[in-house]
Parts: C-alpha cells; structure tokens; sequence
C-alpha cells in the first residue's frame, strides 16, 4: 500500500468530526459522509475513493460500493462539470417535472445519467429532496437548490450552467 | 418456555424462538428461500409468509417471534394466496428456462415452483438481465439473471467464512450480487455459498454441467485432508466421483466444508492415476500383472539379500487405520522396525508416557472458550473449520484470541492479538510465559526459567490465559514440524496446566492419531523418518507417499530413494512416485476403499467405498495383506475388511481411555529467548492445497491465488533494506544449498523472517525445514536464470 494519501488532511479531519458521532467501534456508520465528503473533493466516487473509505473506516471494500451503488446522490463516473439532479417523484411529477425533464433532455441533447458533449452538465434523475412545496425541484452539484423550475426556466439554467 | 399452535398442532418452544423454529420443530415444512439455519434471519425473499390469528395480514415465519398461545396456519387459504403471490414476484424476473440451467432439478425456487408457482406467467415484458461475473476458478456466477436477491451468500461471507467478499449493490430492480470490481471470492470456505444459493447462480465452477442430480449416486464418506474428518457425500455419476457436498454432523463440519475437502475430489480422477502394477524394467516402465510384480519383489529381497533392518517404510497420515495397522505389522513381520508417518517432522523425541497428539476436547465446544492461544498455525489455511469454530467463539463469548506466529494472523477476527517471533524464538518466548503466569499464580517459578527476565508480550499472554474460564492452548503445524518440537510442547502443557488450559496439538492429514494408536512409529532400535531419509537403506516401502512433496527433506529422500535397490511405491497415482521406485502397485485413494479415520478430536469414523476400484488398482489393506503371504508372514489371512477391524478392535477400544493420560511435563530445560538479530530465519509452511497427493492433483484449486506457492515471501524490512520488490529474483541459501525464487513482499511477515514453503521448488534443493537462510536479490524483474 502506498503512503501516499488519497484525500486532504482536511477531507480526513471532516470524516474523522463524523466517525466521533457514532459510538466507538462503529466507525463504518460515518460511511455515507465519508463518500460525501471525498466525492466532493474528488468530484466523484472512483473505485480508488471507495478502496480508501473502506481502509480507513475498516470496512470491506464491497460493503462500501453497496453504499454507493444504493444512493443516487453519488455519482460513480465522472461527471460534467455541472450535476443537474432533478426530483421526479410524484409531488414534482404532478406540477409538471417530466415537461421540465423532456425540455432539458431536449435543449442538452442528452438523456439521464449522460453529459453534454461539451462536458459542461451531467443530467441525474433524484429522489425526493423534501423540498416538495416548491416542486418541481431541482439541485445542482449536490449542494445548491432550485425550486419551482418549470419549461421556460429551462434556458436560463442551462446558460448559467455552461457558463461555469 | 412458549406454548404456541402450528396448524393445529400444539409445540413448546424456547422463549425467543421464530415462528419458524416452531414450524421446523414439528417438521411442519414452511416454504422459504432466504431464511438459512445458520444464517442471521434476513425476511427478504417473503416466501415463508404465513397466517398468525389476530395478525391484520400475514407475517413472515423466519422474523416473526413466537409467542405465548399464537395460533399460526402456514396451509390457510390467506397464507397460501400469500406465497403464491410472492412466488409470481419472484418468478418475473427469473428465467424460465430450468431445462438449460445447471441447477435444474436441484433448485428450491424450482420446487417451490412447482407447489406455489403459476402454470403461466401473466408477466409479458421484458425480463431483466444481470451480467456475468467472474468471482475465481471455484464458484461461477455465469447467471446471475436467476439470482433471487436473497443476500445468503452475502450473509454467509460475513458470518460464516468471516470476511464480506459478496455484496449486494445498486438498489430495487438494479440490485446485483457482486464482488469489488475485478475481485476475485478468495475465502477458503467459499464453496459452501454454492450450497446455500437457493437457485442456480452461484454453481460450481469445476461441476457446471457434468451431470443431472438424479444421474448420481450419493454416497456417504469423510474428508481425507485435515485433521477435523468432515463428513462428506460423494455424487458419484457411473464410476467416478464428480461433486462432493458437505453431509451434515453438528459435532464437526456443521453443514459447511472447506474448499479443499469440496473441490479436491477432482484429483481422484487425475491423468496419472495408476490402473495397473508397474515394474522398472531396463530403466523403462512397463505394465505388469500382479503376479509378476509381486514376485519381483520378493525375489529382489531375497536376490538383493536385504536385511531386516535395511528396510525403511514410510506412510502418511492420508492412510487409513487398517493400512496403517497392516502397514507396519508387515514391516514388523519382515523384521524391521524402520517406520514412521511422520514425514514433514523434523523433531522425533517421543512424548512423555505415551501421550497422544489430540485437540484434548470436542471441536463442538471451542465456540464455549473464552480464551484460545494459538502457537504456531495459520489456523484458516490449516484446519479451515476450526477457525470457523474460533470465530463464532469470539462472536458468541467475547472469546480473547492470540497469536504466537512469525506472521500476522489472518484470523479474520479484528480483536485478535498477534505477538511475533522468528520460530527460532518461539520455546524463549513460552519459556518467558511460563514465568509470567507461575509469577501471576503465586507459583515457584521452574527451575531453569527463574533468571529470565518477562518480556512486556509474555506478560500479556499470561494475563490473558490466568483469567477465563475455558481455554484452550492450541499448536499447529509450525511447531509440530518445527526442529523444538517436543520441548514446544512441553513447554505449551506447562502453561496449560498451570492455568488449567486445554493443549490441543492440530495433527496432520485426516489420520494422525489413528496411525499413533496403531503405532505406525518405529520401535526402540528402528530408524525414525528423518534417518531414514538421511541413511541410505536397501529397500523402502511408501504407502501413499510422494516423498518430494510430503517430507521435509525432498532432496534428500530422492537421493537414498534413488540408490536403493528396491523401492515399493503402493500409490494411486504414477508421476512422483516413478521418479525413484522401482516397483509402483497401485491402491485405491480413500474413494474406492473401505477405512476408518480418527479425527483430531478422538472420535474414529469408519467409511465404504464411494466408486468401485479403477482398473487393477486395489485397496491397499488387500495389498498388504497379499504382501504378508507372499513373504510368508503368519497371521496376513485377511477375508474382509471386518476381519481386520476384528484385529484392531482393543486398539480402538482402549485408545480414548489412553487419550485422557496427563501429560508429564518433566525438567525444563534452560530457556532464553534469542535477540531478533542480523540473521534471516526461514518459515517454513504447507500450502494449504499441497497437503496431500490427491489435493495436489485438483486442477480448480490449483489455480487459486493460495495454490501459488514458488515464491521467497519476504518481510516488508526486508525488502527494503535488501532492495528486493515483487518479482525480483531472489537467492536463498540455507545451509551448503542455494535455490532462486522469484520474490513477493509480505507485510504480513515478522521483520526477520522470510517464509519459503515446504513444497516449493527450492525446498527440493534446500530441503524443508525451518532455519537461519541468507537472502540476496539475483536479478530485478525478469525470467528466472
């Protein structure tokens, strides 16, 4: 095994704040922060990412890619980027998200789970965010939300993302 | 204690219990798929979904607790609507295609399709696919499309075999059974997730479509490759063992086995199985009749003019108790007492009062300890079910588990405790624990051991053994082959009867100890295997041994071997053994012979053959007894194999009685425990799948990652400090011989020590035992020279 660490000493640190939330000898309950927390340094969760989560909290490496291959939130290839995520559960369904869904597919050329050719969004379906007052609801890169995101917002979006 | 009623019928169960145990206990079967006795309860497959009185809707059996006057029907019509509802969902996404599938016609989901399932499927879109995985040379996943997602396999991999290989990832309708990326299913028990997959994805990889369930003939018999005699059924199709599954016995293997006892059996149909006597004639080797054979060789005693005492037999511990027992009443009646089954022991001093090597308990009760001390074993690759036993004791009592090994264990047990020495300091380090606990006990320290000082690891050995109630000291293969072995022992009942520990000695191959009860050992004035192997005699019998692989001195038994004039090789296999015989009389492995085995915990396990003999190969109990005749021995008239069971018959009546003598401990020797200095020391192994002939000759486990043993395994210090990495080829030199190997760095290993296994290539060349080596790098990455 190499020295050489695959995350920052700070990545370390925020995963360390959580495994001290959970009773001693559980430290494999931090494990869906310390995905987090390393796909948000690292962009994304790569077979290396869950190697070293599984090393560092003592965990099979399978035990931890049934982690990440449970929840949608993770991605595991590299995305664009920008990660559109956009809830198509019922709340968001009923106040027209499939439109919203077929007017992004439409204006990026992609489908789910694909990046635009010039690498600027990759397009996720979500699960429901709790936000469903302001369905439909959309997050972009896991940390920034967006209620209310209907047909004729849709060009904006896609500007404001491609820009970045 | 609950009362409840399953359909009508009124059971008493502990308090605790499921719904299920209550069904199973009045042999009311409740169909399920994802519910496994020995398996945490995980209620995912819903099939044994059942009606309880007063329930709003049915409950699964396996999760549901059983309660005081519950009333359950398992045949109702809600709870039979429930199943074949649950039936139709599990059949969506299922091929319906059991015809081609290699566990039609053995396949729970089959027959609970058959009760439960629809004539038709009202499902008309497309079924789902799951790609093929690739998980090693013994368990195939080639279908996982017929996977029912009922996590045993996962739950086995945890629980059982003590490490998760097989997870279940994605979620819903993408759930897929699958290992990490690219890994392969490594665990040494993993051949009993074929056995717990309820349908046909997992299947064996080396079985997959050789026969039909109902084509085979099963047949009971016991493991002949570790001490433990697992009880296994042979599936034999015509007249050849092609599967071997565990038969169950709660006292030894459970329903588990290990890999080595499942898929060794290929081995019994190796190309170099031998069908017929051979004779050396004009250094060519020619088929013979028995006769001819026979007469050779008791005209080459006779014309070679062999004394009695110029004859060496050596036999295995893979023989059976009547071979064995006839094995060395023939030498004895030919006049020597040259024999010996101890072939990969370097250390023959005889054990006090005729003390047995034994595990000293039940194997059914290490899961009750609550302090196991291991000296000298790889426990896992070993004895790969006592292992499984330890685990469950650290999992049921909290059981302190520690190591005395120069490599870290691979126990699987994170708490385990591993103290480190080179084999060279394992009897200062005993020496030191004795000390310690008679220090602990308020004992008078044994003389010899007074002025030596307790190191900080034997200190925490003997905390460890003063306290507990049950515990067991266990030595293993390391210390029984090592050059100390006797004074290990000693040293090790010492402990354990200061702080009234179990000492269990792991003995080697299936019959250890029947071959001591037999006494398979040489007699006072007889030469031991050692001298056999290092004075050249004129005349050696080997029963079942291929002397390259099976002794710790591989040169130099091939080279007495080769200049004795007559060489008797009885062996169901040709290619090692025509290196050096002159004559070679095939016998029947364990498969196609009747025999009895005694396992390391004392209980002897008689066995039939499983398939009719190949070609003119015999037992080898016919054989020996022919050879008695043939010489004129009196006493040889053997009509059956009772007859000789009938001789044996005090032997393994009074043995168990013998079993329960106490250990004389004796004057201790003065003991130091060496400094860790500049010198290598050499671990010396078995690899788990060269223990025996037909193990060797099992193409499946061959090619698994722990079949490849042709390499120097060289400490991570080491490494560094020689400049050696992965691949490099390096020279060992262990006393006047040299041998080159290509290197692998193991940071398992203790910072002195190299480990050179005793079957490798270099062990023919440098012999087999444990000792200082030097090390020096040859060449960096590339071909051997």
């Amino acid at each position: 095994m190499s020295d050489e660490k695959l995350l920052s000493a700070d990545a370390y640190r925020a995963i360390d704040k959580e495994i001290a939330k959970y009773p001693e000898g559980r430290k494999s309950s931090a494990v869906m922060a310390a995905l987090a927390i390393a796909q948000n340094e690292i962009g994304w969760v790569s077979e290396s990412v869950v190697e070293d989560v599984a090393g560092y909290l003592d965990m099979r490496p399978i035990a931890v890619w049934e982690v990440a291959t449970f929840y949608g939130m993770y991605n595991l290839e590299k995305p664009g980027r920008s990660k559109l995520a956009i809830c198509t559960n019922l709340p968001c369904a009923l106040q027209g998200a499939n439109k919203t869904v077929d007017q992004l597919k439409l204006k990026l050329g992609i489908d789910f789970n694909e990046t635009a050719l010039d690498g600027s969004v990759t397009l996720k379906e979500a699960e429901c965010m709790g936000a469903c007052g302001d369905a439909p609801v959309v997050i972009i890169n896991d940390r920034e939300m967006r209620g209310k995101i209907g047909v004729s917002d849709i060009d904006a979006l896609i500007e404001e993302l491609k820009a970045r | 204690m609950i009362t409840l009623e399953v359909d009508g019928k009124t059971v008493e169960v502990e308090s605790g219990s499921t719904v299920m145990d209550a069904a199973n206990k009045l042999g009311v079967h409740v169909p399920h798929f994802c519910y496994h006795k020995k398996l945490s309860i995980a209620a995912n497959c819903r099939m044994c979904l059942v009606e309880v009185e007063k329930a709003p809707k049915p409950l699964p059996a396996c999760a549901t607790p059983a309660t005081q006057d519950m009333k359950v029907y398992t045949r109702s019509e809600q709870a039979k609507t429930a199943q074949k509802g649950v039936m139709e969902f599990l059949l969506i996404n299922h091929p319906l295609d059991c015809p081609i599938c290699d566990q039609g016609g053995e396949c729970q989901l089959q027959d609970l399709a058959v009760g439960y399932g629809g004539s038709g499927s009202r499902f008309n879109e497309a079924k789902r696919i799951v790609r093929t995985k690739e998980l090693g040379p013994l368990v195939s996943a080639s279908e996982m499309s017929r996977c029912i997602h009922c996590t045993r396999c996962v739950r086995f991999g945890q629980e059982i075999a003590g490490v998760m290989e097989l997870g279940m990832a994605g979620r819903g309708e993408h759930s897929e059974i699958m290992s990490f990326v690219g890994s392969t299913v490594d665990s040494e028990l993993s051949g009993n997730m074929i056995d717990v997959c309820p349908v046909g994805a997992l299947t064996s990889k080396p079985f997959r479509y050789a026969a039909r369930t109902w084509e085979l003939a099963r047949r009971k018999t016991v493991s002949p490759h570790d001490a433990l005699g697992s009880n296994l059924t042979a599936q034999v199709k015509g007249d050849t063992v092609i599967r071997v599954v565990p038969f169950e016995n709660a006292e030894l293997n459970e329903c588990w086995i290990s890999d080595r006892d499942r898929f060794s059996y290929e081995g019994l149909n190796a190309s170099d199985r031998l069908l017929s006597p051979m004779l050396k004639i004009d250094g060519q080797w020619e088929e013979v009749d028995w006769a001819v054979a026979l007469d050779h060789i008791k005209e080459k005693l006779i014309s070679s003019n062999i004394k009695p005492e110029r004859i060496g037999a050596f036999a295995t511990p893979q023989a059976t108790t009547e071979e064995l027992y006839l094995f060395q009443k023939l030498i004895r009646a030919l006049g020597s007492e040259n024999i010996d089954y101890r072939l990969r022991q370097t250390d023959y001093d005889v054990r006090p009062n005729g003390y047995k090597p034994w595990l000293a308990m039940n194997v059914s009760d290490i899961e009750n300890l609550d302090r196991i001390l291991v000296i000298g074993s790889n426990i896992r690759k070993e004895q790969p079910l006592l292992a499984h036993r330890m685990r469950q004791a650290v999992k049921k009592n909290d059981a302190s588990l520690a190591f005395i090994n120069p490599m870290k264990s691979d126990s699987l047990v994170p708490t385990a405790e591993d103290f480190l020495v080179v084999p060279s300091q394992i009897t200062g380090l005993l020496g030191e624990v004795v000390k310690a606990v008679s220090l602990l006990l308020d004992r008078s320290v044994p003389e010899g051991l007074d002025d030596i000082s307790v190191g900080s690891d034997a200190d925490r050995i003997a905390q460890m053994l003063v306290s507990g109630e049950r515990k067991l000291i266990l030595v293993g293969a390391l210390c029984r082959n090592h050059p100390d072995r006797s004074k290990i022992e000693q040293l090790s009942h010492l402990i354990g009867q200061l702080v009234e520990a179990n000492v269990g000695l792991l003995t080697e191959g299936p019959n250890s100890l029947g071959a001591e009860v037999v006494n398979n050992l040489p007699g006072s004035d007889g030469l031991n295997a050692g001298e056999m192997m290092s004075t050249a005699l004129d005349a050696y019998f080997l029963l079942h041994a291929e002397m390259s692989e099976d002794s710790c001195a591989p040169g130099l038994a091939a080279g007495v071997l080769k200049s004795a004039p007559l060489v008797v090789a009885l062996n169901a296999f040709k290619g090692e053994v025509s290196e050096y015989a002159t004559v070679i009389l095939p016998v029947s492995p364990f498969s196609e012979t009747a025999g009895t085995f005694i396992n390391l915990e004392g209980t002897p396990q008689s066995f039939g053959p499983v398939a009719p003999t190949k070609g003119l190969s015999r037992p080898a109990w016919r054989l020996i007894a022919a050879l008695g005749k043939l010489f004129g021995c009196t006493d040889f008239e053997y009509q059956s194999i009772e007859d000789v069971r009938a001789e044996l018959k005090d032997h393994l009546d009074n043995f168990r009685g013998e079993l329960q003598a106490k250990y004389e401990v004796g004057s201790i020797e003065k003991q130091r425990r060496s400094d860790v200095q500049d010198e290598i020391e050499r671990v010396s192994d078995v690899p788990m799948y060269s223990v025996d002939s037909i193990v060797r000759r099992a193409p499946a486990l061959q090619l698994t990652k722990e079949a490849q043993h042709d390499f120097v395994w060289v400490s991570s210090d080491l490494s560094i400090k020689l400049d050696i990495s992965d691949q490099d080829v390096v020279r060992v030199e262990q006393g006047e011989n040299h041998f080159d190997l290509p290197a692998r760095v193991d940071s398992n290993l203790m910072s002195s020590a190299v480990r050179v296994s005793m079957n490798s290539r270099a062990s023919k060349v440098i012999g087999g035992v444990a000792g200082t080596v030097r090390i020096s790098k040859i060449q960096s990455t590339g071909a051997l020279a």
